[in-house]
């Protein structure tokens, strides 16, 4: 049984919060390069260079990229032969993100309750996943989520009936309702199947995938690219501002459902696409 | 790339007119701060017959809640939040002489209605550059609202912060000419 530390959590929490917030990923930088190669409009052009030199400033100076540095959500999963020592795993993770977002002069973004709108104050509490998994490693994944994106997200009830068209439908539909609101290029996270609760949850983890790397199964992997192609001709463009580049990639994760069902989620996430992963 | 260099608060109507829907700016000047909370609290006073904090004549409003400033630091990151959640009491504030926005993302009709109507210009910015946007405030004072923490209102002095005309006056939106102009069947 290995033992893991309380304080080790919060330490190792309040880091990732920093850095998710200061140095965009490489996979993120890199698709901002390539989708810069591609783009045919000036403007379009014009914001991802603006988008690039952003990124770099960010990590250079330690200053956040976004001043939304967002909702601190977390997937973890625990190993069943982990044991926790000093505390509960929900309060460190609590803990590391009050650190984190006041040591990182992060913007404090979550109010208390929904109706008063009162300021929690320092961004807890997080949203955290626990998932339970074999051997003995606390596997963390951080990603800061922007409230512009989140709004602009959906979730629906499809119809067996309605099929793949159905879903392709959408899913395109979203990102155009969306527009410049989710701030483009996006990228897209998506869940298909499972149930209402489980198809969102998806969706969200979808988001932690590392752009450019496809889904396991090839019939979804080709799923994402040709979705990723057909967003890419509705013309947003960066920033609404006219372009090909509106979604910088697709994830799509799925799970089996009921003979009745055909949930669909859309979780949007905007360009700066946070997301920070440490095993301890 | 060519950039249109603009003083805010507008001086003449000239100047705003003079803007068209996708035209890039570099704006100077003195900008006022408000999002969602600060706005919702202007209306309130108006409806209760009290002053607002500032005069609106003229004025440029930076839809913006910015990341606390790190010592020796004038602000922290200051992107534009989404526009759009400001719809409600964007025409009210317009009636009263407000003649720019700074955001992102759409206004509804009735906002460019009002846009048009009043002789006045929405900015896109560009969501989530806040440390980039950061660099072109010079100068930070709270105005009003100090309660409402990254929601209060601040006066920005602002050099060449860069922007795209969204709605300018006579009602042209740029997302739907740029979408018009760059979608493929």
């Amino acid at each position: 049984m290995k033992e893991i530390h309380y304080a080790d959590i919060v330490e190792k929490v309040a880091e990732m919060c920093q850095q998710a917030n200061f140095e965009l990923g490489e996979d993120v930088v890199n698709a901002f390069q390539t989708a810069l190669r591609n783009e045919v409009s000036e403007t379009g052009k014009d914001v991802l260079n603006q988008l690039i030199e952003n990124a770099h400033l960010a990590s250079s100076e330690r200053v956040p990229m976004c001043q939304d540095t967002g909702v601190s959500v977390f997937i973890v999963k625990l190993g069943q032969d982990c044991h926790l020592v000093g505390g509960s795993l929900y309060d460190a993770i609590n803990d590391g993100v009050r650190k984190g977002y006041e040591e990182g002069y992060l913007r404090y973004s979550i109010v208390d309750d929904p109706i008063e709108r009162k300021n929690s104050g320092d961004n807890t509490p997080a949203v955290i996943h626990v998932e339970l998994t074999e051997g003995d490693r606390l596997d963390i994944q951080m990603s800061a989520k922007g409230g512009g994106a989140e709004n602009m997200s959906v979730l629906k009830m499809l119809k067996p009936s309605d099929g793949l068209e159905g879903v392709k439908e959408y899913i395109i539909e979203t990102v155009r309702a969306a527009g410049p609101n989710a701030c483009p290029p996006l990228v897209v996270g998506i869940g298909i199947g499972g149930n209402f609760e489980t198809v969102a949850y998806m969706a969200k983890k979808a988001l932690f995938r590392p752009i450019g790397e496809r889904n396991k199964k090839p019939a979804i992997a080709a799923l994402e690219q040709l979705l990723m192609e057909e967003i890419n001709r509705l013309g947003i463009g960066p920033q609404g501002m006219g372009g090909n580049t509106t979604a910088l990639d697709v994830k799509i994760e799925t799970a089996p459902c009921h003979i009745a069902a055909l949930p669909v989620a859309v979780n949007l996430n905007c360009h700066a696409s946070r997301h920070k992963h440490v095993v301890l | 790339m060519s950039r249109i260099k603009i003083q805010v608060p507008f001086e003449s109507e000239d100047g705003i007119t003079s803007l068209k829907a996708g035209d890039r700016v570099l704006i100077s000047g003195t900008l006022y701060t408000a999002r969602d909370s600060a706005h919702k609290r202007m209306i309130e006073q108006l409806e209760n017959g009290e002053k607002l904090p500032f005069d609106l004549a003229n004025q440029v409003i930076y839809y913006v809640g910015p990341t606390p400033a790190k010592p020796g630091q004038v602000i922290g990151s200051a992107g534009p939040t989404t526009s759009g959640r400001m719809d409600k009491f964007t025409p009210t504030l317009l009636e009263l002489g407000l003649k720019g926005m700074i955001g992102k993302g759409y206004r509804n009709k009735e906002v460019i209605e009002a846009i048009k109507v009043n002789k006045a210009v929405y900015f896109g910015a560009i969501g989530g550059s806040g440390a980039l946007i950061a660099r072109t405030i010079k100068h930070v004072e709270l105005v009003a609202y100090e309660d409402l923490g990254t929601e209060a209102v601040r006066k920005l002095v602002v050099e060449d912060f860069p922007a795209v005309v969204i709605n300018d006056a006579e009602g042209d939106d740029w997302y739907q000419l740029a979408r018009n102009q760059f979608q493929s069947p």
